[in-house]
């Protein structure tokens, strides 16, 4: 709330905390957004930019949702940027990125939330769509689960395509050969196949 | 995996994202839907006898336009339900104002009846099934839009699910128009809104579970 009321008078000279908060919000809502959105385009370089600067201010931000289960915190990291990843082609042009990113971390940390049952983090309110992006913490703890391991037990199908071409960085050209499928199919396979680890991570919680 | 191994992962090869594909699939679904609803339809009811003369009577696409503007709401409010971060807020009445219009319709239909016939022009012939009806031909629509969401990121399940059964429902209603012989905006204004509050029921049900991702 403060923060659109301090954007909404601009004739006031003097910066107060809440004004310096809004700045900092604004000006990583660009930043982000123009990385994110030169990686939609296919910029592997920008999207890691993004990826790498949306975890930080993800983790700056369960850190302070889940006081009592910090331990958690690089799991569900882990999950909602690989949710971001998933549902990037939802992602509307005309609308805020922290109202979109927003959404989606708020969506995985019900799932937990539910998954977990923990009531005093449930009275905890969530309408605060400004926050997400006025801090950021950089320091990563040891994610619980072991995300390598769950990609290990996905079918060959998809664990192949994402081993060659995400993990091993062969080009889609060469893991089509290795795998013996058509180009296509190793990228439908990656494509399903990081869906498919997103249901077993779901699971595993 | 370390987090910034995984978003290495996830950064490299990412391909580029065609932005029109949530279009093309939403507009498949519906095209499917609404053409099976219409085969169905015409196989199992057929159309009514008297369509060609039925096509030069106003309410005949009074009631055809009732059924195509709630369905235009529920897919608008659909489209945004499935992308995350886009507010819903006002723009329910949208879904409510063709229904509140044509119950004013109604009102006004049942004040100028003579009070011995308004129980007919309510129920008319066909009141048991109506609603039935509507709701089974709303089955290709209700299944191919569960598809084309389940491609997109719906952070309100329930919600959206009761959307894709309104737009199932009205698909069906404008398919079902071509068959039902009832023209009194009483009825019509009463059981198509109930015929399609069966999938959208449905849809608020299983909507979490189907649509979770």
């Amino acid at each position: 709330m403060a923060i659109s009321l301090s954007m909404d008078s601009p004739a006031i000279t003097a910066t107060s905390p809440t004004e310096r908060v809004a700045d900092v919000f604004s000006a990583t809502e660009n930043e982000l957004r123009a990385c994110f959105v030169l990686g939609l385009g296919g910029d592997a370089a920008q999207y890691r930019l993004f990826l790498h600067g949306l975890g930080s201010h993800l983790r700056a931000y369960l850190r302070r949702r889940l006081p009592r289960a910090q331990a958690d915190v690089e799991d569900i990291l882990q999950e909602t940027l690989l949710a971001v990843h998933n549902a990037r082609h939802t992602y509307r042009d005309d609308q805020p990125l922290t109202a979109w990113v927003h959404a989606i971390a708020r969506y995985k940390l019900m799932d937990f939330f539910r998954a977990h049952a923990r009531r005093e983090a449930l009275h905890e309110p969530f309408e605060d769509d400004g926050s997400l992006f006025v801090q950021s913490d950089v320091e990563p703890a040891d994610a619980r689960r072991d995300v390598g391991r769950l990609l290990e037990a996905l079918p060959d199908r998809h664990r192949l395509p994402i081993v060659f071409v995400k993990l091993q960085g062969l080009s889609v050209a060469e893991a089509a050969q290795r795998c013996g499928i058509s180009e296509s199919a190793v990228k439908v396979g990656v494509h399903r196949g990081l869906k498919a680890l997103a249901a077993r991570i779901r699971g595993s919680s | 995996m370390k987090t910034d191994d995984f978003i290495a992962m996830l950064a490299n090869e990412a391909p580029p994202v065609d932005r029109r594909a949530p279009g093309r699939r939403f507009a498949l679904a519906l095209l499917l839907g609404f053409a099976a609803a219409t085969l169905l339809m015409a196989a199992g009811l057929g159309l009514r006898p008297d369509l060609a003369d039925a096509i030069h009577l106003p309410m005949f696409w009074l009631r055809i336009g009732f059924a195509a503007c709630i369905g235009i709401a529920a897919l608008w409010l659909t489209l945004r339900l499935s992308r995350p971060g886009l507010r819903i807020g006002a723009r329910w009445a949208s879904l409510a104002a063709p229904v509140a219009v044509a119950w004013v319709g109604m009102a006004v239909v049942l004040a100028h009846a003579p009070t011995d016939a308004r129980v007919a022009l309510l129920l008319g012939h066909t009141w048991r099934v109506c609603p039935i009806l509507i709701a089974l031909l709303s089955t290709p629509t209700f299944l191919a839009m569960l598809w084309a969401v389940r491609g997109m990121a719906p952070v309100r399940p329930r919600v959206t699910g009761a959307a894709v059964g309104v737009l199932a429902g009205a698909t069906a209603t404008v398919a079902y128009c071509l068959h039902c012989p009832e023209m009194s905006p009483a009825f019509w204004s009463t059981w198509y809104p109930l015929g399609m509050a069966i999938p959208a029921a449905i849809g608020a049900l299983i909507g979490p579970r189907v649509l979770r991702w």
